[in-house]
């Protein structure tokens, strides 16, 4: 899950990491009077913000006005501002950059850091990013830091400072159970410190049974997702006609692939998971039904959800949700002639092999 | 002669008496598999089936001398149970449950490894050395004995190809689920070795996901040291990028991991890719 950058600052002020001094204000009443120069950042997780005119600099209380009204309620690339992060302006002298992040290949988290910051990572040229595995039963230790330091060449006083804050950055990848821990910029003032500008942080969705402070509703997903989501379903939604329903997210991907070659257009990706439960099955067709697909392709192969509960779940579907569109169901293992049987004795269409399903579906669902 | 488990490898389950853990724990003793003991703190001193006992701890297990473990007990627990059966010094450590956070199965992960112990997962199927033992979910009809090994990701598209493969009239020597999540026990490279060792295994399927690079590390290592056919399987090619699909590590982030990516880096290792699963076998000998 990815925090806004308000929520990623306010970790790193609470573990210590310097930030500038700022508030959110998500309506005009929530505005301070004007003290200072400020920057009015839109708070919504999207890179290059600034671009796409989503961050606003203020040098009186008449630009901070107008600038909280133009950028509260306005839609940045379809994602609706909700809330602002004002901040005091601060004097750059330089940008860094510095996250921590995991490598799943191998298996630990890796450390990036460079003078190049304030522009995508990507774009930085490879002999200008130190790189460094942290092995975690070893853990942060300063040694790394003096690596870093060296390769990047920083003046002392500088390095003196970033060495606080690696430790720290470690501590936060490793106690909020994060994906990523990102600092970019990392801004060396004119005055001579380095202040975290920006903020990215992403949390391990399967550890917020243990973070309950973070509840933040994914922004790009859509209402349907989001439905989904809420009903333990693992949703997303494509821009085809063909509603899908499989089980397994291997073999779900695998159908949507199928289905592609076969120049079908997938409505979504639905994985049912094992379940041996038939409401599960039935209420899976209440979903995919909102996305208004012109067919529907169910592709099972049985073993902890079996065929017979799933033809069962399909039936009920059928009658719950009068459903027009036709269904072309595809079942193979466990109880896959008791389930194809319960189908047939219902008019719905079977199939023993995906590739005969999906031939099917294909010329069902017509163009789209 | 097989890879990690064989027909002398003595099982037992932790959460046995869960829904999950029960129903599995019933078909692994269905396959063959030797449930030497099940864990449960509050049902100890009960019978499993009438047959497998249930003790309290890892521990009180080891006077069956068991040699590896499924878990099947909720993600917030499963780091306390791995670490229970690794201190307990079982070498087999299958992770059944989904929803781990990764931050715990890296912890799992490296203090295996410091063990000495393999982890199968989480959040994949397991394994079945073919006839003769199988730790996991994966549906004891679809197997047969024979000559081919297979490596997945998932689950559900496993159980598929294996199927593919018995129906085509050939077998399977081992089959191994890594898993769908971010941080898993083994990568490709670590079964490869396994299956290249094995006098049971003359030919390896792959099945890949998007997201990630083990795919293409894999087809460095084969070009170098497998000498076995190899063929394999990608799934993901039509999935949109910066969308997860499903599992926790199947996602295309700022273009790495992606379908193409993947069958290349295998086309270029002599490694031929299938279009659809059930076009494995036509690839196999």
């Amino acid at each position: 899950m990815n925090l806004y950058e308000y929520m990623g600052k306010q970790i790193f002020r609470n573990y210590g990491i310097p930030v500038p001094n700022g508030y959110v204000v998500e309506k005009e009443s929530d505005l301070k009077p004007f003290e200072k120069p400020v920057v009015v950042k839109s708070q919504i997780l999207l890179g290059g913000r600034g671009k796409s005119g989503g961050i606003k600099f203020a040098k009186s209380q008449v630009e901070l006005t107008q600038a909280v009204k133009e950028l509260l309620g306005s839609k940045i690339r379809d994602l609706k501002v909700t809330k602002l992060l004002i901040e005091d302006m601060i004097k750059i002298k330089k940008e860094m950059y510095v996250s921590i992040a995991l490598d799943r290949t191998a298996r630990a988290p890796v450390f990036i850091a460079t003078t190049e910051g304030g522009v995508e990572i990507e774009s930085v040229p490879h002999e200008k990013i130190f790189t460094r595995h942290i092995d975690p039963l070893l853990g942060y230790s300063d040694f790394i830091g003096r690596e870093a330091v060296a390769f990047m060449k920083l003046d002392p006083e500088i390095g003196k400072q970033f060495m606080k804050i690696l430790p720290i950055l470690y501590k936060i990848f490793m106690e909020e159970d994060c994906e990523l821990v990102e600092i970019n910029p990392l801004v060396i003032t004119e005055e001579g410190s380095l202040i975290a500008a920006d903020s990215k942080v992403i949390i391990d969705s399967d550890s917020l049974y243990r973070h309950k402070e973070f509840t933040v509703t994914d922004p790009e997903k859509t209402p349907l997702e989001l439905e989904a989501q809420s009903k333990g379903y693992a949703f997303i939604e494509l821009d085809g006609n063909i509603g899908v329903i499989a089980n397994g997210a291997g073999l779900t991907m695998a159908t949507l692939d199928a289905l592609t070659l076969h120049k079908g257009k997938p409505r979504n990706f639905l994985d049912l998971g094992g379940t041996d439960n038939t409401d599960i099955v039935a209420n899976a067709f209440d979903l995919v039904l909102k996305a208004k697909p012109t067919a529907i392709l169910v592709n099972i192969f049985g073993g902890v959800t079996k065929c017979d509960t799933v033809a069962n779940g399909i039936v009920m579907a059928k009658q719950k949700f009068s459903i027009k569109q036709p269904i072309v169901v595809r079942l193979s293992g466990v109880r896959d002639e008791e389930g194809r049987k319960i189908l047939k004795d219902n008019g719905v269409d079977s199939y023993p092999t995906m590739m005969e399903a999906i031939e099917r579906v294909v010329k069902l669902a017509g163009g789209n | 002669m097989s890879v990690y488990v064989n027909e002398n490898t003595k099982v037992i389950v932790q959460g046995i008496t869960g829904h999950q853990g029960s129903f599995h724990a019933g078909e692994m003793i269905a396959y063959g598999t030797k449930v030497v003991a099940g864990i449960s703190p509050t049902k100890a001193g009960t019978k499993f089936m009438d047959k497998v006992p249930i003790v309290a701890s890892v521990r009180d297990s080891l006077e069956f001398q068991p040699d590896a473990t499924m878990i099947s007990v909720p993600a917030p627990f499963v780091k306390d149970a791995a670490y229970e059966a690794i201190d307990a010094g079982l070498k087999i450590i299958y992770i059944l449950t989904e929803h781990v956070p990764f931050h715990d199965s890296l912890d799992i992960v490296l203090n295996a490894k410091r063990k000495g112990a393999v982890v199968f997962g989480p959040n994949g199927p397991g394994i079945t050395s073919v006839g003769k033992c199988k730790i996991g979910i994966m549906p004891n009809k679809i197997f047969k004995k024979g000559n081919v090994a297979i490596a997945s990701r998932s689950g559900t598209l496993t159980y598929e190809i294996v199927d593919a493969v018995t129906k085509s009239g050939r077998g399977e020597s081992t089959v191994i689920g890594l898993g769908g999540d971010p941080v898993v026990g083994l990568n490709y490279i670590d079964v490869l070795e396994q299956f290249e060792k094995d006098p049971d295994t003359e030919q390896i399927v792959l099945v890949g996901e998007i997201g990630g690079s083990n795919e293409e590390l894999a087809a460095q290592y084969i070009k170098k040291h497998v000498t076995k056919k190899v063929v394999a399987y990608i799934t993901g090619r039509s999935a949109p990028p910066g969308k997860r699909m499903g599992h926790a590590g199947a996602i295309i982030e700022k273009g790495v991991g992606t379908a193409e990516s993947k069958i290349k880096a295998f086309n270029e290792a002599g490694v031929k890719v299938a279009d659809y699963p059930d076009n494995v076998p036509e690839l196999l000998d």
